[in-house]
């Protein structure tokens, strides 16, 4: 058991990381939210796997599972939900500005700050 | 009043002229000045204790662990700075109301002011060193948001940035000798330090520590070498230079170096750095302003060489030093302050403040002119105004002052600076109203109304009163000297008298001024001379210097910022691995402790499903639609692999969150391309599926060792367990930790998934402001729209399901506190309610039915979360203390009421504001121009007469 959650975890992490490598934002995007699945079970299993002992209290119930990560994972469910909405936003609105989803900017001489601003 | 209030009222009041903006300028200009004059009179209230030579403390410890506590302390010198900071402010809020134009937006203008007026009694009343550095930096930011006010004027923004540069270069050099001292004293308390001369002194890092106060001061007083932004910070509208510049920042410096005196002053590097500093500054800057044309150009120099003038007596470490510059503190802000309003006046009426274009304006604004000709003979020294007194107490201490082996050349120099100081105040009287009326003004020049002139009017009566009646003030003066001086020694009384008898001092007055005289009448060609010399410009080396650090800024950051988000995630997984690695091979492995699971056939074909989905998505992502739903097989194995170990709460969030983020996935992909090309070389996605497979074998292996093993200390989740049902009054821990034990975190998580969706609201609107309206309007969809785009079974299902969800969310929200579910989950359940509607009914008769604002509700949640938190106070518990009972209503069972279901409901909707928020924006974008929003929910309805017509009709959302 134990074995099948790492490697969940292993191959959540990995496809996670090949797809947040690629040049368009929507598989980016899809990436990340892989990432997030893995840190997510990653931070649930930590509180150890215990199967049919959930952290509800019963009268003559002596093993519970460990509730501190779940809270700590439960907000982090939400929250991630909030960033892949931010990001799905910025993503598209780029692609709206400049008909363009690539996420590498691929004009390097781009100008960082505003020269006519410059002190010169 | 207490001086808490005293400090904290022009902060509370900065919010009102904000709110006051709408109602009018001279509401919001009054608004300002009832602030100002509240806190002035809190100030008054302390002036007996203060004329009794007490001291009023007070103080609350903030961090004490740092030592940086809230203590404020009020003594003759802090009283005198704040008198000048709220009793010129009074003054310059009412000249600002009516030197502002109607399209300058007041409300921004008193905010910044009122910021900058607290921060400034912030540091004149702060009694911790650490407490003054704060709001030493405030002033330097609110004062870079006044100078450069007038956004639309290039010189205004790079007088700003140039001022934030140099004063706050200046405030880091002085966070840095700040410290040193604390750290030799061993408290940062001001009180303490100031009974520390010796063991300060003694110290081998006094030297540093002096040199890097120093540069504190001198970069905001405008000290040689760094005077250069005062005269570009000019840009600013009048009031603020008037303020800014002749009464309050430029004198912080100043202040700290009187404040320190006792600590710092009387060594040798004390007396040369300051000193000469002062003197150099005074000379250069007397010199550099006979030959400004611009009015405020003149001024500033002028004011930067008497800013110069007390650097140096506060440099001479002399008690009548100390006196001396305390007493030109004061009447150079009374005589300064006018000056530039009448400045601003000239400027206001005649449209011009070049000298070179004025002239004669005596015949046309006699007011103005009274008022600047007695304020400039003030400032040139002329006896019976309070500039004559200061100026020849100053003579007489450089009479008294060696530096640099011969003893004349102090005497010399102030005499010649005095000679220049005397010249541009003549200057500015001849050039700018004397002489014959001219007809080429750019503008009408006339007196303005008394809201104008008032102001430096009422600066004038002190003017000529303590020129003519010294001993007015002798006795406060002398009050401030003794605070300026501590324990250090004891002031020599001199009384302050315009006549002395035939000292040095006398005469060197007399050749100042008939010096001035003569610079005037030979002023054609010195000015020739002067322009045909090659005097090098401050702000070309500024300009060098800042052009040359954007340079090594570039060379740092272009081969790693260089817009390839592809290779900043590689920057970032390199480093993860080499930390990773650090720690692996740093630390130890004990042996496994816990035994291994075994897994039944149902798990392993659950986790055969993961797998498979998750492989399926690095292969099949090119399909973004096929993408889709992989990802929502994923995340549904994992709400069931959460289900299954021991998880119920998070199952429930998971796949809740898993509903919304696909509708949200949907609806972006309505505008993104259906379909990824393939463009990458096959060598690179083999490098990156070769990153990726490390990377996962990381993750994998960590995840194996530390689930078979117990956990290093004792975890604090038994603590939890054991006072869930006694402390918090709830069965289910997990949610008990959500609302109570972690409140605070819960209480900043909802705060980060607002700002999140108010973000995504405020991106949406970018967008629709910009050029991407005109293509979002006339977009082409890609795919074909259903004929029916509101099928009527989904209309009238999503309907008559509406109270239901709303029913469960209600009951999942409410047995939260003992079972699986909560706010969260509920929040995120009746969103999905609504979330339906639109979906079937269209986006228009949806948001026509939906009465309360998201970022309402949004407001709503995060505000009834921290009332219920602040609601503990009350009883004098810390913030989101939880308290429960239980109640019965008959008929009902006895049911447990919570505070923390009250929290809950905060998350709840804070919750339902911010998922709906987010779905309407990208729902919003969706608009198109050529199909109307259809009046009905359903394109075809039976019970509709009209039904070919709008059935015709293809779109919606």
């Amino acid at each position: 058991m134990e074995f099948l959650v790492a490697s969940a975890i292993g191959i959540l992490t990995a496809a996670g990381i090949y797809l947040t490598l690629r040049l368009r934002t929507f598989p980016v995007i899809l990436g990340i939210s892989l990432l997030t699945y893995a840190v997510n079970v990653f931070l649930f299993a930590s509180g150890r796997l215990l199967v049919g002992g959930p952290p509800i209290l019963r009268d003559g119930v002596e093993v519970y599972t460990d509730p501190l990560p779940q809270a700590l994972v439960l907000t982090a469910i939400v929250i991630s939900f909030g960033m892949t909405a931010v990001v799905v936003m910025i993503g598209l609105g780029a692609f709206l500005g400049a008909n363009d989803d690539h996420v590498d900017d691929s004009d390097a001489e781009a100008p960082l700050v505003d020269e006519e601003e410059d002190m010169a | 009043m207490s001086l808490f209030l005293i400090v904290a009222v022009p902060f509370l009041g900065a919010l009102l002229p904000g709110l006051m903006n709408q109602a009018g300028r001279s509401a919001c200009a009054g608004v300002t000045f009832m602030v100002t004059l509240i806190a002035f009179i809190g100030l008054l209230t302390n002036a007996p204790a203060v004329f009794a030579g007490e001291i009023v403390q007070v103080g609350i410890d903030w961090m004490p662990i740092l030592g940086l506590n809230f203590n404020l302390m009020l003594d003759a010198l802090g009283f005198f700075f704040a008198m000048l900071i709220l009793g010129i402010g009074l003054l310059i809020i009412t000249y600002g109301r009516f030197y502002l134009a109607r399209e300058d937006n007041m409300g921004e203008f008193f905010t910044y002011l009122l910021l900058f007026q607290g921060a400034m009694v912030g540091i004149v009343l702060s009694d911790n060193i650490l407490l003054l550095l704060i709001f030493w930096e405030l002033t330097s930011l609110s004062s870079f948001l006044l100078i450069g006010y007038w956004k639309h004027l290039p010189e205004g923004r790079q007088g700003a940035r140039m001022a934030l540069t140099v004063t706050g270069m200046g405030g880091l050099a002085m966070i840095g000798g700040m410290l040193i001292l604390g750290q030799i004293v061993g408290s940062y308390d001001l009180s303490v330090i100031l009974e520390n001369r010796e063991l300060i002194q003694d110290s081998p890092l006094y030297t540093p520590a002096l040199i890097l106060i120093l540069l504190g001061c001198f970069t905001k007083s405008a000290q040689f070498p760094f005077h250069f932004w005062l005269p570009h910070a000019m840009a600013a509208p009048t009031p603020v230079s008037a303020y800014l510049h002749s009464a309050t920042m430029v004198k912080a410096g100043i202040f700290l170096m009187a404040r320190m005196w006792p600590v710092l002053s009387g060594t040798p590097e004390w007396f040369f750095i300051v000193t000469a500093a002062g003197l150099t500054t005074m000379v250069l800057a007397a010199i550099i302003a006979v030959f400004k044309h611009d009015l405020k150009g003149l001024l500033a120099f002028s004011t930067v060489s008497h800013l110069g003038l007390i650097t140096m007596l506060l440099g001479t470490g002399t008690t009548f030093g100390a006196m001396a510059a305390m007493f030109h503190i004061m009447n150079h802000a009374a005589f300064k302050a006018a000056l530039f309003m009448s400045a601003g006046i000239v400027d206001h009426e005649a449209h011009t403040r070049d000298i070179r274009r004025l002239g004669g304006l005596r015949h046309l604004m006699p007011i103005t002119f009274v008022i600047a000709t007695i304020a400039a003979l003030s400032m040139a020294g002329i006896p019976f105004l309070n500039g004559f007194l200061s100026k020849e107490m100053m003579l007489e201490e450089a009479t008294h002052t060696y530096l640099f082996g011969p003893s004349w050349l102090v005497p010399a120099l102030a005499t010649f600076g005095s000679i220049f100081s005397a010249a541009y105040s003549f200057r500015l009287i001849g050039h700018t109203f004397l002489g014959p009326k001219r007809d080429d003004y750019p503008g009408h020049p006339h007196d303005p109304g008394p809201g104008m002139w008032l102001p430096p009017a009422i600066l004038i009566v002190p003017v000529i009163l303590i020129g003519v009646a010294p001993f007015l003030v002798q006795d406060f003066v002398f009050l401030i000297a003794e605070a300026v001086i501590g324990d250090v020694g004891k002031l020599e009384v001199k009384y302050i008298k315009i006549w002395h008898g035939l000292v040095p001092a006398l005469y060197m007055s007399i050749i100042a001024v008939v010096g001035g005289l003569i610079v005037m009448a030979v002023f054609k060609p010195l000015l020739k001379a002067w322009e045909g010399s090659p005097i090098p410009f401050a702000k070309t080396y500024f300009d060098l210097f800042i052009s040359g650090l954007v340079r090594l800024a570039r060379i740092i950051i272009r081969p790693t910022h260089d817009g390839s988000f592809t290779r900043y995630a590689a920057i970032m997984l390199g480093f993860v691995a080499i930390a990773g690695y650090y720690a692996w091979a740093t630390g130890t492995v004990g042996a496994p402790t816990r035994d291994l699971q075994t897994a039944g056939p149902v798990e392993i074909a659950g986790w055969l499903m993961l797998v498979a989905a998750t492989g399926g998505l690095v292969f099949l992502h090119r399909n973004r639609l096929l993408a889709l739903i992989l990802i929502g097989i994923v995340g549904l194995m994992v709400s069931v692999g959460f289900v299954f170990f021991s998880a119920p709460d998070l199952a429930m969030t998971q796949i809740t969150v898993e509903v919304v983020t696909i509708i949200l996935l949907l609806l972006a992909l309505n505008f993104l391309p259906k379909s990824t090309p393939v463009e990458s070389q096959p060598l690179r996605r083999l490098r990156d599926g070769a990153v990726g497979v490390a990377g996962g074998l990381a993750a994998f292996a960590m995840a194996y060792h530390f689930l078979l093993r117990d956990a290093v200390t004792t975890p604090i989740s038994d603590f939890h367990l054991a006072n869930s049902y006694k402390g918090g009054g709830g069965t289910n821990v997990v949610n008990v930790i959500l609302v109570d034990f972690r409140g605070f975190d819960t209480f900043g998580e909802i705060i980060v998934l607002g700002i999140a969706a108010l973000l995504i609201y405020a991106l949406t609107e970018a967008l629709l402001d910009g050029p991407v309206r005109a293509r979002l309007l006339n977009r082409n969809p890609d795919t074909p729209i259903a004929g029916d785009v509101h099928p009527m079974m989904m209309v009238i299902l999503t309907r008559v399901i509406m109270p239901v969800v709303i029913m469960v969310g209600f009951y999942i929200f409410w047995r939260g506190h003992n079972e699986p579910g909560g706010g969260f989950i509920a929040g995120l359940i009746v969103s999905i309610g609504i979330v339906m509607q639109y979906m079937a009914s269209g986006f228009s008769w949806a948001a026509a039915r939906q009465r309360y604002p998201y970022h309402g509700v949004i407001g709503a949640g995060v505000l009834i979360a921290g009332l219920t938190g602040i609601g503990s106070w009350f009883f004098g518990k810390p913030f989101l203390t939880s308290d429960f009972t239980y109640v019965r209503i008959p008929p009902f069972e006895k049911f447990e009421l919570a505070t923390a279901a009250f929290f809950d409901l905060g998350v709840f909707l804070a919750v339902v504001g911010a998922v709906l928020l987010s779905l309407e924006s990208f729902s919003r974008l969706a608009r198109r121009a050529h199909v109307k929003d259809p009046e009905h929910p359903m394109d075809i309805d039976p019970s509709r007469d009209d039904a070919p017509q709008s059935a015709v009709a293809k779109g919606g959302v």
